[in-house]
C-alpha cells in the first residue's frame, strides 16, 4: 500500500519524509517536482504522477504537498483519503498544519505517521484513539514534561481501538456537560451576467462539538429532515435509524467532529441571499476599463449578511488599478492580479458599490473574458434550506447536558460570471 | 573522521543528485536541528558522537532527549545510521517513550544493519510474550519491520503464534506482518497462507480488513478461501473499519465476480453505447433464452449488494467510491443508479478525490448516461477549478449530451469558449465538436458557431475551430461549401500551422466545391511556400497535387513551381513527398502504371473521422483503481474476470454443519423486510442481527434460526462436532470445561427426585439429541463458545449476545440450567473464556461498558432482552399492546395539568427490573406549565427511574414521556409526586398483574418441562365457562394478551393454549395453560412460583375469557 510520505514545500523542499517499508530513495520526488514546476498553479498538479518504477499520489493543503509513494496497484482514493487523514491529524493536534508546525513537532509528527500506518495499511487514523497513544501537547503538560521527565507517550492501551466504538475513548469525565451543534450550509451557486441563477445548490454539514461524560448515546431529530437529499455520516451514526425513522443516534466521539454532511434535495429552489450588479468593460480603443460592482441583499430572511468579500482575478494584461469603494476596502496584487474587496456587512439602505478604471499593458488586446467575480458571506443564526433541528436527547447518562445549536449560512463555491 | 566517511557514503546510496547539497547542509555548522548545544561543535561527526554519550548515560531524560534527536534526524532524511550500536543498547528500556523511539529507530535501520540488528531480536522475542497486549503487538511490529533475512524462522514462528494470539489487535499485527514477511522471502508463502485461511476465519471486525489485505498481496488467486468466509465477511463488514471496509470490498467485488452468474443479461439495455456487447448478448438470447428468463439471483450475491449499500453514506471518500465500482460490475443495471448521488457528492470533496471520482463518472457516463443527466449541472466548470478538473468534466458534459439538453449544454460551452484559459478553450472546441458528430440535430448549429469562433482574437481558438471544422465537415461534405469558402477568406488571417494545415487539407479534399477559389489558394501559398511550418508546406504540396489531377489547366505551373521548391527543402520528409508526387502524377516514361491511379490515390474518398472520449477505453480497468486513474496496468493489478456462464457450486459458501441454501434464502427476504420494524442497528450488531431478528420474529423458525446460528459462528462448529458425537460426554466435558458441575448435579438430582416426570423429560431430551443436531451439545458447547464469539466480534455486546445465549439455550434441554444460573455463573463463564486462548476478545473493560450502553440503543430494544440476569427463556417482543390508558392525574385536581398513563409493554430502557410506563402529559391551561418532574416518591425505597424534567409545556401541548418503575412483582401501587414549578400533585400508578411480566418464548418440551417443576403450591388453576366466541386460538391469544403481557408458546394439540412470561423484576417463570374442555368449559391453569401473582393473574384471566 502506501510506501513512503515526503512533506514538501512551496519551494520545493522535501522538509519530513517517512517510509513505511523499504526506504524509497528521495531522488522519485524529482518526477513530482518537474510536474510542478509545468504547473502554474499549485493546484494543477496532476495528483496520480506515473514514474517508470512507482506510483506518485500527492495532495496539496494549506500550502504544503504531501506525496505519497505506492509501488502496487491501490485505490488512489484510499491514498488521498489517507493523506488528508494525516492533515487533518496534524490540524488536529497542533491547531494548524504547516511547515512550521511540523518542522517544531518534527518527532511527534514521525512518530504519528509511525502509528497510523503499519506496512502501509492504516493502523489507528481515529483521533480519539490518537491521543490516547500520543498524547498532543499543551502548554501545561509540556511544562510538566520538562520538570518531571514525563512523557507525552500513551503507556496504557487505547480502549478505544478495542471496542465497538473505536472514535471513542473510555473515561472521559468534565465537570460541565455540554455538546453544541453547528449546523453550516453553504451556498454553492454560478449566476450569470444578468443574474440569473445557473445552477445553485445547498449542502451542509453539522459539526459537533460534544464534551459529555462517560458513555451518552445521543439522539437528534430534525423538523423537517425531507430536506435532506443525500447524507454521509460520521461513522457513528447508526444508519438504520436513519433509514427507518430519520434521526440521528449515535455515541459521539470526544471532542470536535463532523457528525454528518448533507446535500438539500435539488427541488428545492434555492434562495439566493445576494445580488451583484456588475459591469466590467475594457474599450476598443485605448488600454482603459471600467469597473463597477454593486452588492445588495436579496433573500435573506430578516438577517443581515455579514462578512460580504468580492474577489476577482482580473486578467493578466491588466497594468494598474483605480478603483473606489463606497464601503469596506480593496486590496490589489499586482503580482497575482487579485482584487480582493472586503465589505463587510451589508446595509440595505446604503448599498457598497466599487468603481473605477482600469488601464491596461499598453498595446495588449482587450481581454476576451471579463473574470468573474467570486463571492464570500455568511449569515449567522439562518440555515438558508430551512434545515431545524428539533430536539437532542441523552441516554445512557444520568446527568443534564447542556445543549446548544447554531445555525450559520456560508457562501461556498459562489460564483457571478461577467 | 570515519563515521563522517559512512555518512557520506550511505548518502550516495540513497540520495542520487540530492546527496552533494545535502552533504553541504550537514557540514554547515548552523544545522537547524542542532539544539542550543551544539552550536559549540561544528561538525557532524562530533554532533553525532555528542548523541553517543548521551545516549550511554545513565539518565532516561538524556537518553530520550538523545533519542529524539536522532528521529528528527530521520525524519529530516539525514542518515543516523552511524548511532546504531549505541541506540540498539537501550531497546531494553524500561522507559516507554524511549522503547517506543528505539523501535522507530531500528524499523529504520535494521535493513542497513544486519550484524547489530539481531542483537535486539531476543528482546523482542521476549517482548512477545508479554501480558500486556500492546507490547506484544508492537514487539511484533517491530520484529516483523527489521527486514532481516536470518530472522525470517523466527517471524513465522512469531506471526503464527500472534495469529491465535487472543488479543484482536496483535491479531491484526500478524496480519500485516504475513505481508512483511511475504515481501522479505516468497519462499514462505505456503506458510503463510496457512496463518491467512486461519486468520481468515477470525472474526474480529479489527482483524477482517488487515487478513483480507494480506490476502490479496499474498495469495489473491486463492479465492476457495474466501468461499467460508464469504458470508461472515459480508455481515461484518459495516463493522469493520474504514480502510479495511475498501479492501474487503475490493476483494469481494472480484470474488463475485468469478463465482455469480451474471445479473445483466436479463435487462436487455445491456451497454447502451457499445455495440459489440449489444450483438453479443443478442446472440446470448437466442442461445439460452430459457435460463435468461429464470435468471435469479444468488442469494449470496444479494446479500453482498444489500451489505454494501449503507456504505454509501460512509464519510470516507475511498468507501464511497469503491461500493460505487461494486455495484457497477456486480448489480443488475437498473439498481446501479443508487450510487449516483453519491458520487456526485463526493465532487464537494477536496481537488483530488474530485480528480478520481471525475475519472470514474467520465467512464461510467460514457456506457450509461441516464445516470448523471440529472445532475448535469454539477459538472459546470468554475473559473476557479484546476485545469485537470475542468477538462475532466467537460469530458463528462460531453458524454452526457444528448438531444434534450444539448442546448443547455452548448449554452455553458459558449461560456468556456471565452475562458481565460485558453486551453480549456480549446478543450471546449473539441467539446463542441464531439457534440456536433453525436447529435445530428445541432450539428449546423455547432457548425455555424464555430464558424463564429474563427474570427476569434485567440490564435489557439481560432487553431482549434479550424481543426474541428474540418473534422464534422468531412463527416458531411455535400453542403457546406460556403463555409469552405469562409474559410478560405480567414486563412490569410490565421497562423497557427495546424490551422494552416487543415485548411489546405479541406481545399484540397474538396477543390471540386470550390473550383475557383482552390487555385488562389495555391497562388497565395507558393509566394509564401518558404516561410511556412513544414506541416503547411506538406499539405500545401498535397492541395498542389490535387489540384493538378483535377484542374491541371490552371494550376499546372503553379504545381510544378511547388514541386521544385519543395525538391530543395532543408526538410527530408518535404523533399521526398515532392519527388512521390511529381513521379506519381506528372507522366512520363518511368512513372510507369502508377500514375494511372494516381487519382484514385489522391482522391479516394476518406472516412471521417470518429470525434470519441478518450475515456472510451477505460472500463477495460476496473472503476476505482489505480490502473484506471492512470490508463495503464498498474503492477499487481488484478484483472476482473468475466461472469462464469454457469456458476459454480454455491454451496461452497456454506459454512459446515447443516443448513442447506433453500432455508438461508428465505431468512434473508425476512431481514430485509424486518429491517425497517425493527430498526436494528446493524452497525452495531451486524453479526448478530440475524438473530436477533428470528428471536423477535417468530418463535416458529426454530430450525432457521439454529441454522443462522450457525452461518454466522463457524467457531462453534468444531466443537458442536465433536460434541455431538455422544451427548453424554460432551455433557461431561463441557460441563467441567465451565467450571459448573453443581449445574449438572442439580440436574442429575432433579430427574431422580421425579421420576414421574423423568418419562417426559427424557425423550424430548433424546429428540433434540437426534433430531435437532445435536442440539444438546449445541447447547452445552454455547456457554463457551458463546463467550468466545461474541468477544471475538468485538462488535458484539452484552445485549445481542445475551439474547442469543438465552435463545440456544430455549432449544434444548436448557431448562435445569436456569435455576442454577445466576450472574454467578456468567462471570464463572467470563472466566472460563479468558483461558480460552483460541477466538477470544479481552475485553473485560468493554463488557461492562457496553451493557450500560446497551439500555439506551432504543432501536435495537424491541425483541431483544435486556437484563443480563441469565436466564434460558428469551424474553420476546409483546405480542399485543393495549391501547387503554389510565388516568395519572385529572385536570381538574391537576390544576390544569392532566396525565394519563399506559403500559407500552416494552423492556424498560433504564433498568431490565423496571416496567416501563408511557406518562402523557397534557397542559390545559392558559399558561404554561414549567418545571415539569417527579418529587417525593412512596414507598420511599421505590426503585423509579424518573424522566427528564420538562423545562416548560406550552398551553394546549402534550408531551409523552417513559418512566421506569421497579414494581418488585407486586400489584402494589406506586406513589409518587408529580410536581410544577408551583404544585405538587400525589399520584400513583396502579399495574394490573398483568403488566408486571414480559412476553417469553420458548418451545413446548421447555413449556412442558417448566411446568413440571411448577406443580403443587406453585400451581393455580379454575374451570371457567368460556363466552362462545372464544373457542378458537385467535381470541384466546388475544384475549390473554390483553389482559397479560405474556408470549404465545406453540402448541401441538388444538384444544391446548400455552403462554409464558417472565415476571419483569425477578424473572421468575409465568406459564399459563387454556385447555378446552367439552361444552365450552376450560382449564386455566397457571404455574408460577410467585405464589401471590398467579392467583391474581388467573382471576383476571377468567373475567377476561368468561365473560368477553
Amino acid at each position: 500500500m502506501i510506501n513512503s510520505l515526503f512533506l514538501i514545500n512551496p519551494s520545493g523542499e522535501i522538509f519530513l519524509e517517512k517510509h513505511w517499508k523499504s526506504v524509497v530513495s528521495r531522488s522519485v520526488c524529482d518526477y513530482f517536482l518537474e510536474a510542478k514546476e509545468k504547473a502554474l498553479e499549485p493546484e494543477d498538479v496532476p495528483p496520480v504522477i506515473h514514474t517508470p518504477h512507482h506510483y506518485l499520489i500527492s495532495i496539496y493543503r494549506d500550502k504544503l504537498f504531501f506525496l505519497s509513494v505506492i509501488q502496487t496497484e491501490v485505490p488512489p482514493l484510499f491514498v488521498i483519503e489517507f493523506l488528508h487523514r494525516v492533515a487533518e491529524m496534524i490540524q488536529d493536534y497542533f491547531g494548524e498544519c504547516s511547515e512550521t508546525v511540523v518542522k517544531d513537532h518534527m518527532v511527534m509528527v514521525y512518530e504519528l505517521l509511525e502509528e497510523m500506518l503499519d506496512n502501509g495499511f492504516p493502523l489507528a487514523t481515529e483521533s480519539n484513539v490518537l491521543k490516547e497513544m500520543i498524547r498532543p501537547p499543551t502548554i501545561l503538560r509540556s511544562v510538566v514534561n520538562t520538570l518531571t521527565g514525563t512523557s507525552n507517550v500513551g503507556d496504557t492501551f487505547p480502549t478505544g481501538q478495542l471496542s465497538t466504538i473505536p472514535w471513542r475513548r473510555a473515561g472521559v469525565r468534565y465537570t460541565n456537560n455540554e455538546a453544541y451543534f453547528d449546523v453550516v450550509e453553504e451556498i454553492d451557486a454560478i449566476l450569470d451576467q444578468s443574474g440569473t441563477t445557473v445552477f445553485a445548490e445547498i449542502q451542509g454539514v453539522v459539526e459537533a462539538c460534544v464534551k459529555l461524560s462517560g458513555m451518552p448515546d445521543l439522539t437528534l431529530s430534525f423538523m423537517n429532515p425531507r430536506l435532506l437529499d443525500d447524507v454521509s455520516f460520521h461513522p457513528c451514526v447508526r444508519y438504520k435509524l436513519w433509514e427507518s425513522e430519520r434521526v440521528l443516534s449515535f455515541i459521539p466521539p470526544d471532542g470536535n467532529f463532523t457528525l454528518m454532511t448533507y446535500h438539500v434535495n435539488a427541488q428545492n429552489l434555492v434562495a439566493i441571499p445576494v445580488y451583484v450588479k456588475q459591469s466590467i468593460s475594457f474599450f476598443e480603443c485605448g488600454s482603459d476599463g471600467r469597473l463597477d460592482v454593486t452588492v445588495g441583499p436579496k433573500q435573506t430572511m430578516g438577517k443581515t449578511v455579514e462578512g460580504v468579500m468580492v474577489t476577482v482575478h482580473l486578467p493578466k494584461t491588466i497594468l494598474s488599478i483605480n478603483l473606489t469603494a463606497t464601503q469596506g476596502s480593496y486590496t490589489y496584487d499586482n503580482g497575482t492580479k487579485l482584487l480582493v474587496w472586503d465589505i463587510g456587512k451589508l446595509n440595505p439602505q446604503k448599498l457598497p458599490n466599487l468603481r473605477g478604471s482600469l488601464s491596461l499593458q499598453a498595446g495588449a488586446p482587450k481581454p476576451e473574458e471579463n473574470p468573474s467575480l467570486n463571492i464570500d458571506l455568511n449569515i449567522q443564526q439562518l440555515a438558508i434550506s430551512g434545515l431545524k433541528v428539533n430536539r437532542l436527547d441523552m441516554f445512557g447518562e444520568k446527568y443534564k447536558p447542556f445543549k446548544g445549536v447554531k445555525y450559520i449560512t456560508k457562501a461556498g463555491k459562489f460564483q457571478v460570471r461577467t | 573522521m570515519l563515521s563522517m566517511s559512512t555518512n557520506n557514503l550511505s548518502y550516495n546510496d540513497q540520495g542520487g543528485s540530492d546527496s552533494a547539497v545535502e552533504v553541504g547542509q550537514e557540514t554547515t555548522p548552523t544545522s537547524s536541528n542542532a539544539g542550543a548545544g551544539f552550536g559549540l561543535f561544528s561538525t557532524n561527526f562530533k554532533k553525532n558522537d555528542d548523541l553517543k554519550e548521551m545516549l550511554e548515560s545513565n539518565k532516561d531524560s538524556l537518553k530520550l532527549d538523545a533519542m529524539k534527536r536522532i528521529i528528527a534526524l530521520i525524519a529530516k532524511g539525514k542518515n543516523a545510521s552511524e548511532l546504531f550500536p549505541a541506540v540498539v543498547k537501550n531497546v531494553a528500556s524500561k522507559n516507554i517513550e524511549l522503547k517506543k523511539l528505539v523501535y522507530v529507530y531500528l524499523v529504520r535501520y535494521a535493513e542497513e544493519q544486519q550484524d547489530l540488528a539481531l542483537l535486539s531480536i531476543s528482546t523482542f522475542q521476549r517482548a512477545l510474550k508479554d501480558p500486556n497486549q500492546l507490547i506484544r503487538a508492537s514487539a511484533l511490529r517491530v520484529l516483523s519491520s527489521i527486514r532481516v533475512p536470518i530472522i525470517v524462522p523466527i517471524m513465522m514462528l512469531a506471526i503464527k503464534e500472534a495469529a491465535s494470539d487472543m488479543s484482536p489487535y496483535v491479531r491484526k499485527t500478524s496480519a500485516h506482518a504475513i505481508q512483511k514477511l511475504y515481501s522479505l522471502d516468497p519462499d514462505q508463502k505456503e506458510h503463510l497462507i496457512e496463518v491467512i485461511d486461519k486468520l481468515l476465519k477470525d472474526k474480529s471486525t479489527l482483524v477482517a480488513g488487515s487478513v483480507v489485505m494480506a490476502f490479496e498481496e499474498v495469495c489473491p488467486d486463492r479465492i476457495d478461501l474466501i468461499h467460508k468466509n464469504y458470508r461472515k465477511l459480508c455481515n461484518l463488514l459495516v463493522d469493520v473499519e474504514e480502510w479495511g471496509q475498501v479492501v474487503i470490498i475490493t476483494m469481494l467485488t472480484r470474488y463475485a465476480r468469478t463465482q455469480f452468474t451474471s445479473p445483466w443479461k436479463e435487462d436487455g439495455l445491456f451497454e447502451e453505447n457499445s455495440e459489440t456487447a449489444f450483438y453479443e448478448s443478442d446472440e446470448k438470447k437466442t442461445k439460452n433464452g430459457d435460463e435468461k428468463k429464470s435468471y435469479m439471483m444468488d442469494p449470496d450475491h444479494r446479500l453482498l449488494l444489500r451489505n454494501t449499500k449503507p456504505l454509501l453514506q460512509s464519510r470516507n471518500t475511498a468507501v464511497v467510491v469503491s461500493v460505487a465500482q461494486l455495484y457497477w460490475h456486480l448489480a443488475p443495471k437498473h439498481e446501479v443508479g443508487v450510487i449516483t448521488k453519491s458520487l456526485v457528492r463526493l465532487l464537494r470533496s477536496h481537488r483530488e478525490v474530485q480528480y478520481v471520482v471525475l475519472q470514474n463518472i467520465a467512464t461510467m457516463s460514457i456506457q450509461r448516461k441516464g445516470m448523471f443527466e440529472p445532475y448535469m449541472k454539477s459538472f459546470y466548470v468554475r473559473s476557479t477549478d484546476a485545469t485537470h478538473i475542468k477538462s475532466l468534466k467537460l469530458e463528462i458534459l460531453t458524454s452526457l449530451a444528448n438531444e434534450a439538453n444539448i442546448s443547455t449544454i452548448l449554452r455553458e460551452f459558449q461560456t468556456y469558449v471565452k475562458s481565460q484559459d485558453k486551453q480549456f478553450a480549446a478543450g471546449t472546441i473539441q467539446a463542441i465538436g464531439r457534440c456536433a458528430t453525436n447529435i445530428s440535430e445541432v450539428t449546423d448549429t455547432c457548425l455555424q458557431g464555430l464558424v463564429l469562433l474563427l474570427s476569434n482574437r485567440d490564435e489557439t481558438v481560432v487553431a482549434e475551430s479550424v481543426v474541428v471544422i474540418k473534422k464534422l465537415l468531412q463527416t458531411q461534405p455535400t453542403q457546406h461549401s460556403d463555409i469552405i469558402k469562409h474559410m478560405a477568406k480567414l486563412f490569410d488571417n490565421i497562423a497557427v500551422p495546424m490551422a494552416r494545415a487543415s485548411i489546405l487539407w479541406l481545399m484540397g479534399e474538396y477543390c471540386e466545391r470550390v473550383p475557383q477559389i482552390a487555385p488562389d489558394v495555391l497562388r497565395k501559398m507558393a509566394k509564401s511556400f518558404t516561410s511556412e511550418e513544414d506541416i503547411v508546406k506538406l499539405q500545401t504540396v498535397n492541395l498542389a497535387a490535387k489540384l493538378y489531377l483535377t484542374n491541371s489547366k490552371q494550376t499546372k505551373l503553379l504545381t510544378q513551381y511547388i514541386l521544385n521548391l519543395g525538391k530543395y527543402d532543408q526538410n527530408y520528409d518535404i523533399r521526398d513527398r515532392t519527388r512521390f508526387i511529381r513521379q506519381l502524377i506528372v507522366p512520363n516514361e518511368k512513372s510507369g502504371a502508377l500514375g494511372k491511379y494516381a487519382r484514385r490515390i489522391l482522391l479516394a474518398p476518406k472516412p471521417a473521422p470518429v470525434l470519441e472520449s478518450t475515456y472510451k477505453d477505460r472500463d477495460r480497468y476496473q472503476l476505482g483503481t489505480l490502473s484506471h486513474t492512470i490508463n495503464t496496468k498498474a503492477s499487481g493489478y488484478l484483472e476482473l474476470s468475466d461472469w462464469p456462464a454457469v456458476a459454480p457450486d454455491q454451496s461452497v459458501r456454506n459454512v459446515e454443519v447443516i443448513e442447506p441454501v433453500k432455508e438461508w434464502a428465505p431468512s434473508l427476504g425476512k431481514t430485509g423486510k424486518s429491517k425497517l420494524s425493527k430498526s436494528s442497528d446493524d452497525k452495531f450488531y451486524s453479526d448478530s442481527g440475524e438473530e436477533k431478528e428470528k428471536g423477535s420474529g417468530s418463535s416458529s423458525s426454530d430450525d432457521s434460526s439454529s441454522s443462522s446460528e450457525e452461518s454466522s459462528s463457524e467457531a462453534e462448529s468444531d466443537e458442536e462436532k465433536s460434541s455431538s458425537q455422544s451427548s453424554e460426554e460432551s455433557d461431561k466435558s463441557s460441563s467441567q470445561s465451565e467450571k459448573s458441575s453443581s449445574e449438572s448435579d442439580s440436574e442429575q438430582k432433579k430427574t431422580t427426585k421425579k421420576p414421574p416426570q423423568k418419562k417426559t423429560v427424557k425423550p424430548t431430551a433424546k429428540d433434540s439429541d437426534s433430531d435437532e443436531n445435536g442440539n444438546v451439545a449445541k447447547e452445552t458447547s454455547s456457554s463457551s463458545a458463546e463467550e468466545t464469539s461474541s468477544g471475538s466480534e468485538s462488535g458484539s455486546d452484552a445485549d445481542s449476545h445475551s439474547g442469543t445465549e438465552r435463545k440456544k439455550k430455549t432449544k434444548s434441554k436448557a431448562k435445569p440450567k436456569m435455576e442454577v444460573k445466576s450472574t454467578k455463573e456468567v462471570s464463572l463463564l467470563k472466566e472460563v473464556s479468558l483461558l480460552d486462548l483460541d477466538d477470544f476478545t479481552p475485553t473485560p473493560v468493554t463488557r461492562p461498558k457496553m451493557s450500560v450502553l446497551s439500555p439506551s440503543l432504543l432501536g435495537d430494544l424491541e425483541g431483544l432482552s435486556l437484563s443480563n440476569i441469565s436466564s434460558t427463556i428469551q424474553v420476546s417482543g409483546p405480542a399485543f399492546v393495549p391501547e387503554k390508558s389510565h388516568d395519572l392525574l385529572h385536570r381538574m385536581t391537576g390544576k390544569g395539568l392532566s396525565a394519563q398513563y399506559q403500559f407500552p409493554r416494552q423492556p424498560c430502557l433504564y433498568q431490565p427490573t423496571m416496567v416501563s410506563v408511557q406518562i402523557s402529559l397534557t397542559n390545559t391551561t392558559d399558561h404554561p406549565l414549567e418545571q415539569i418532574h417527579i418529587g417525593d416518591r412512596d414507598p420511599t425505597g421505590l426503585d423509579m427511574h424518573c424522566f427528564n424534567a420538562i423545562e416548560c409545556l406550552l398551553p394546549e401541548a402534550s408531551v409523552t414521556v417513559s418512566l421506569g418503575v421497579d414494581f418488585n412483582d407486586s400489584t402494589q401501587a406506586a406513589n409518587f409526586q408529580l410536581c410544577t414549578k408551583e404544585d405538587q400533585f400525589s399520584v400513583s400508578i396502579q399495574p394490573a398483574v398483568g403488566e408486571l411480566f414480559l412476553p417469553a418464548t420458548m418451545t413446548e418440551q421447555d413449556f412442558r418441562k417448566e411446568q413440571g417443576k411448577l406443580l403443587g403450591m406453585n400451581e393455580s388453576s379454575a374451570t371457567i365457562t368460556m363466552a362462545a366466541e372464544n373457542t378458537t386460538r385467535q381470541p384466546i391469544s388475544r384475549q390473554v394478551a390483553t389482559v397479560a403481557n405474556l408470549g404465545v408458546v406453540p402448541s401441538g394439540q388444538d384444544n391446548i393454549h400455552r403462554f409464558a412470561g417472565k415476571t419483569a423484576s425477578s424473572g421468575a417463570l409465568v406459564l399459563v395453560t387454556v385447555e378446552l374442555r367439552e361444552l365450552s368449559a376450560a382449564l386455566i391453569t397457571i404455574n408460577t412460583e410467585k405464589s401471590v401473582m398467579g392467583p391474581m393473574l388467573l382471576r383476571d384471566l377468567k373475567r377476561a375469557l368468561a365473560w368477553a
